[in-house]
C-alpha cells in the first residue's frame, strides 16, 4: 500500500544508531592513538595505527592493575559462577514452587520473591559482615556466592513453567514420567530458549558487576575488568588513556557479543517473564 | 497461578528449594536483619560496644541536612535518568516498530549497549566530556562555554545523567518495542478507520495501550537509577565535585565503607530497603488492578 | 481389551461436588461417548479415569482391578488430548516411543512396534519430524499413534477433533471410528459435539450437572430422550417446546394454544390438566395446506435459514412464541404457514420435573 522509503524513520533510527556507536567508535579510535596527544585533547576520530596497545594491555595492563588478560578471566569465571549458579539453583526451586505443593511452598516463594527488593546495594555493610564471619573475603567464593541467589531468575524461570501446557504434563504422566524424568526429558528441553535467554541475561549481569566486586575483593589478583578500568582512570593525572580504552574496548566485546549472538532468544526472554 | 496438574510427594520439591533458601536466608534475609538491626544501634569507635538507641539513628538521618540533600538530589537525578531514556526509548521503538528496510539491523544496532556495564558506559563518556580530552568539551570551548564537570558540580551532575541514561535506553527500548508489537493490528486499524493516524493515533490509542509497559518501566527505571548507576557515578565523579552528584547509593558507601559508620549507614540501608519495597507494592497493585479489568 | 466399571464415583473440588455419584459399565470393546455442555463435569469424568484427579468417592474398576488409588502410569491407560499435547522437542518416533522407553522395552522392540502404529496411521513417512511440522490432522494422528502404541486396556478421548477445521473433522472422525472397532479397544470418548457422540459411540451418556442423565444407544437418546434437558441437546435444530396439559383421561394433550393432540403411542397416567411439556422436532413439523385440519397453527415467518438442501423456518405462533421448522428445500414460504403436530412424532414430558412421561 504505501512503498515510499520512510526516511523519517531511517533518520530517527540512524541518529538512535549513531547515538550508540559513536562514543563506542571514538573509544576504539582513541585505543589506537598517542596516550600524549589525547591527553592534550587532540583526540582524532580516525584510529592510528596502533593495535598493539591490545596485546600490551592484555599482557601487562596498567600500572596497579593486573594484566587485562587475567581481569578478564576473573570477569569471564565470575559472569559464567553466577549465570550457571543462578540458572540451576533457580531450576530447582522453581520447579518445586510450580509443580508440587508441599508445606511452606508459598513461604519460600514470598521470601524469594522478596529479594527482588534487597539489591547488593541496599545491604553493602551487613553482607560484607557476613561474608567476613565466613571468611570469604577475597575469595571467588565470596565474590560469586552471594550473587547466585536472587530472586529475578527464580520468577522468570517460574513464570516458564507455569506456562506449560497442563496437558503436557499430563501426557507425561500418563507415559509414565516421574517427577525426575518429567524434568529431564520434557521440561528442561522445553524450556531450552527460555533458559538461553536467562543465560545471556545473567552472564550480562554477573560480568557488569562493579560495587560488590569493589566491597569484597580488594586483592587486585581478583580485580574484575569492569574494577580494573575504574582503577586505571582513578589515577587520573597519569592515565593512559589508549590503554584506558583499549580495555574498555576489552571489557564491552564479550558482553555485547553474547547479546547480539542471542538475541533473538534474549530479545523473548527479557520482555515476556519479567511482566 | 496454579498449575492444574502437580506431582505428589514433599521430599523432593523440599530438597529443590533447599539451595536456593539457604542462599537466601544467608545473604539476605540475614543481612538485611542485621541492617534493621544495626540501624537501631550504635557502636562506640572501636566497635567494643554496641548500644540500643531505638530511632535515633534515623532522627540524625532525618535531621541531617546534608542527607536531605542528597534525598533531593537523588530524586533529581532518577526523574531525569528515567524521562530522558524513556523518552529516547520510546521515540525509536515507536520507528523501530514501522514497517521499514532494515528494521532488523536497527534493531540489533539499538539492543546491544544492554550489555555494557555502567561503569564501562562512564568510560565512554568520558571520553566525550571529560575537560581535558573530552571532544565535546573542546567544542564547548571554543563557543565560550566553561566546560569542566570536575569543578562545577551542575555539569558534573549533567554528565552523570547522560551516561546513566544513555545506558538504559537499550533495556527501555526492548521493553516499548515489544509492548508496541503486541498491541493488536486491528486496534490502530481500527483507529486508521475511525480517522486517528499518526501523532494522533499515538496520543489516543497507542501510548493509553501502552500504559502497563510504561508504568513498569518507570519503576525499573527508578531502581536502576537509584541503584546500578552507582558505578557510572563512581568511575566519573566519585559523588564530586563536593557532594554535588552524590546520590543515596554513593553516600551509604562513603558513609559506611569509607568513613565506617556503621549504624548511620545501616539506618540509610534500611531507608533504601523501605523506599524499594514501596516501589514494588506500588507496582504489584497497579499491575494487579490491571490484570482484573 | 478390558471392561471398565465405575460406581458411584464422585468428585469435589473443595465444597462444590462436581459429580454427583457416577455409574457406569462398559464392556470390553465398546465406545462409550460422553456428551454435555462445558461444565457438566465430563471432562473431569475422564480425568478420574485417567488418574490425573483423585476421586472423591467411589470405585473404578479397570477388568475387575480397582486402580482408583493408582498412578496414571500404572493403570494401563493411554489418552488423546484436546490439544494434542505432543512434545515439541520430540521427533514423532520419539513422541510416540517415550512411555514404551520408560516401561523399559529394548529398542528393536521400541522401533519394530512403533514402526508398525506408524503403518496403520499413515504415519511412517513422518517419523522423523518435529510436531511443528505437521499439520493439524497430522498432529492429530500422532496423539492417537502415541496412545494406540502402548496397547493400553482403555482409551480416553479429551474432545480429540475439537481444535480441526469442519472437513478435517469429518474425516478424523470417520478415522477414529473406524481404529477404534478395528482394534476393539474399550474406549471413552468425551466431546459436546453432538454429531461426533451420535455418530461415535456405541452408547452415550449424557452429563447434566455432573449427573448421568441418560445412558443410551444414540439412536435411543435420539428417540426416545430422557428428559428435556436430552431432548433439547440432541437434535439440530433443537427440538420445540410448547406447554400444554393431560387431557381426555389421558389419551390427549391440550396444548395452551388451542389445539388438543391425541397420543398416538397411548395412554399416559396422570390427573386431568396436568402440566405437560411437549417437544417435537423441526423436522417432524408439517406444513398443511390451510383449513384441512383443525389442529394447525398459523406461524408468521420471521427468518428463513436455507442450507441447501433443506431450509430452517424460523417463525411465530399466534402467541409469539418461537418455532422452528425444518423443511425440504422447496417449499419454503415466504410470509406465513400453517403447521401441525403430528401425533406420531410427539415426545411427553412432565412440566415439573422435565421428565418424559411414557406410556403405561
Amino acid at each position: 500500500m504505501n512503498n515510499r522509503t520512510d526516511w523519517t524513520a531511517h533518520i530517527v533510527l540512524g541518529l538512535g544508531v549513531l547515538l550508540f556507536l559513536l562514543p563506542v567508535w571514538l573509544v576504539f579510535s582513541a585505543s589506537t592513538q598517542n596516550p600524549a596527544m589525547i591527553g592534550r585533547g587532540e583526540l582524532s576520530f580516525i584510529p592510528g595505527t596502533g593495535l598493539d596497545v591490545y596485546w600490551k594491555v592484555l599482557t601487562e595492563g596498567a600500572p596497579g592493575v593486573a594484566p587485562v588478560w587475567h581481569l578478564l578471566l576473573v570477569s569471564f569465571g565470575m559472569a559464567m559462577a553466577i549465570a550457571i549458579g543462578k540458572i540451576l539453583i533457580s531450576v530447582l526451586s522453581a520447579y518445586a514452587i510450580a509443580f508440587f505443593r508441599f508445606p511452606f511452598r508459598l513461604a519460600c516463594f514470598w521470601m524469594i520473591f522478596f529479594t527482588l527488593m534487597l539489591p547488593v546495594e541496599v545491604r553493602i555493610i551487613p553482607t560484607y559482615a557476613v561474608m567476613a564471619g565466613f571468611g570469604l573475603i577475597n575469595t571467588f567464593t565470596g565474590l560469586t556466592m552471594p550473587l547466585i541467589a536472587s530472586a529475578t531468575a527464580t520468577l522468570l524461570l517460574r513464570q516458564t513453567f507455569l506456562a506449560i501446557p497442563d496437558e503436557l504434563v499430563e501426557a507425561a504422566r500418563m507415559d509414565g514420567a516421574g517427577p525426575l524424568r518429567f524434568l529431564r526429558d520434557i521440561l528442561l528441553p522445553v524450556s531450552a530458549a527460555n533458559i538461553a535467554a536467562l543465560f545471556v541475561i545473567l552472564f550480562v549481569y554477573g560480568w557488569n558487576q562493579y560495587l560488590w566486586p569493589l566491597l569484597v575483593a580488594t586483592d587486585s589478583r581478583l580485580d574484575t575488568i569492569v574494577i580494573g578500568i575504574v582503577k586505571m582512570i582513578g589515577a587520573d593525572t597519569s592515565v593512559e588513556w589508549n590503554r584506558v580504552m583499549a580495555t574498555a574496548v576489552l571489557a564491552m566485546l564479550p558482553p555485547v557479543a553474547i547479546v547480539v549472538l542471542m538475541q533473538h532468544w534474549f530479545v523473548k526472554g527479557l520482555t515476556e517473564g519479567d511482566k | 497461578m496454579e498449575r492444574r496438574t502437580l506431582f505428589g510427594g514433599w521430599a523432593l520439591p523440599a530438597a529443590f528449594v533447599l539451595p536456593q533458601a539457604l542462599l537466601t536466608i544467608l545473604f539476605f534475609l540475614w543481612p538485611a536483619g542485621q541492617a534493621i538491626y544495626g540501624s537501631l544501634t550504635r557502636q562506640d569507635a572501636f566497635g567494643l560496644k554496641t548500644q540500643f538507641i531505638g530511632l535515633e539513628n534515623f532522627v540524625d538521618l532525618f535531621t541531617d541536612p546534608l542527607y536531605i540533600e542528597s534525598m533531593w538530589r537523588t530524586l533529581g537525578f532518577c526523574l531525569a535518568v528515567t524521562f530522558l531514556s524513556m523518552g529516547v526509548a520510546l521515540l525509536l521503538a515507536v520507528f523501530a516498530d514501522r514497517e521499514i528496510k532494515g528494521r532488523g539491523i536497527y534493531r540489533t544496532l539499538l539492543i546491544w549497549p544492554y550489555a555494557v556495564a555502567p561503569a564501562v558506559a562512564a568510560i565512554l563518556w568520558i571520553l566525550l566530556l571529560h575537560p581535558q580530552i573530552g571532544m565535546v568539551s573542546h567544542a564547548l570551548k571554543t563557543i565560550g562555554i566553561n566546560w569542566d564537570y570536575k569543578i562545577n558540580g551542575t555539569q558534573a551532575m549533567l554528565v552523570v545523567i547522560l551516561a546513566s541514561a544513555w545506558k538504559q535506553v537499550s533495556y527501555n527500548f526492548i521493553f516499548f518495542l515489544a509492548g508496541l508489537q503486541s498491541i493488536p493490528r486491528s486496534v490502530i486499524e481500527a483507529a486508521r478507520m475511525d480517522g486517528a493516524r499518526g501523532w494522533r493515533s499515538f496520543r489516543t490509542i497507542i501510548f493509553p495501550l501502552l500504559a502497563p509497559t510504561t508504568f513498569f518501566l518507570l519503576v525499573v527505571n527508578l531502581v536502576y537509577s537509584a541503584f546500578d548507576t552507582f558505578g557510572t557515578i563512581q568511575a566519573m565523579t566519585q559523588g564530586g565535585p563536593g557532594k554535588s552528584t552524590e546520590t543515596l547509593v554513593v553516600k551509604v558507601y562513603r558513609d559506611g565503607v569509607v568513613n565506617l559508620d556503621l549504624g548511620g549507614s545501616s539506618a540509610q540501608s534500611v531507608v533504601l530497603m523501605l523506599g524499594i519495597v514501596a516501589l514494588t507494592v506500588l507496582q504489584f497493585r497497579f499491575l494487579g488492578k490491571r490484570d482484573k479489568t | 481389551m478390558a471392561t471398565l466399571k465405575l460406581t458411584a464415583l464422585r468428585k469435589n473440588f473443595g465444597p462444590v461436588e462436581v459429580l454427583h455419584g457416577i455409574d457406569l459399565a462398559l464392556t470390553s470393546g465398546e465406545m462409550l461417548v460422553i456428551v454435555g455442555a462445558s461444565g457438566c463435569g465430563k471432562s473431569t469424568l475422564l480425568r478420574l479415569v485417567a488418574g490425573l484427579e483423585a476421586i472423591t468417592s467411589g470405585a473404578i474398576e479397570l477388568d475387575g482391578r480397582d486402580v482408583a488409588r493408582l498412578d496414571p502410569a500404572e493403570r494401563d491407560i493411554a489418552m488423546v488430548f484436546q490439544n494434542y499435547a505432543l512434545y515439541p522437542h520430540m521427533s514423532v518416533f520419539d513422541n510416540m516411543a517415550y512411555a514404551l522407553k520408560i516401561r523399559g522395552l529394548t529398542k528393536p522392540d521400541i522401533a519394530a512396534r512403533v514402526r508398525e502404529t506408524a503403518e496403520m496411521l499413515g504415519l511412517a513417512p513422518l517419523l522423523a519430524r518435529k510436531p511443528r511440522q505437521l499439520s493439524g490432522g497430522q498432529r492429530q494422528r500422532v496423539a492417537m499413534g502415541r496412545a494406540i502404541v502402548r496397547h493400553p486396556k482403555l482409551f480416553l478421548f479429551d474432545e480429540p477433533l475439537s481444535n480441526l477445521d469442519a472437513t478435517l473433522r469429518v474425516t478424523m472422525r470417520a478415522e477414529i471410528k473406524r481404529l477404534q472397532r478395528r482394534m476393539a479397544v474399550t474406549s471413552l470418548y468425551v466431546t459436546h459435539d453432538q454429531v461426533e457422540a451420535m455418530t461415535l459411540g456405541d452408547r452415550l451418556l449424557v452429563l447434566h450437572e455432573g449427573r448421568a442423565v441418560q445412558l443410551a444407544t444414540p439412536m435411543e437418546v435420539f428417540e426416545r430422550p430422557a428428559n428435556t434437558y436430552v431432548a433439547g441437546f440432541i437434535g439440530a435444530p433443537a427440538m420445540n417446546f410448547l406447554p400444554g396439559a393431560l387431557s381426555h383421561g389421558g389419551t390427549a394433550v391440550s396444548l395452551d394454544l388451542g389445539p388438543v393432540i391425541p397420543f398416538a403411542d397411548g395412554k399416559r397416567d396422570g390427573a386431568a390438566g396436568q402440566r405437560l411439556t411437549i417437544g417435537i422436532r423441526p423436522e417432524h413439523i408439517a406444513p398443511v395446506p390451510p383449513g384441512t385440519d383443525p389442529t394447525g397453527l398459523e406461524l408468521q415467518v420471521d427468518l428463513l435459514e436455507p442450507l441447501g438442501s433443506e431450509t430452517i423456518v424460523i417463525g411465530r405462533l399466534p402467541n409469539n412464541e418461537l418455532l422452528s421448522v425444518k423443511l425440504p428445500k422447496n417449499d419454503a414460504p415466504t410470509h406465513s404457514m400453517r403447521v401441525a403436530f403430528p401425533a406420531t412424532h410427539l415426545h411427553v414430558f412432565d412440566a415439573g420435573t422435565g421428565l418424559r412421561l411414557d406410556p403405561t
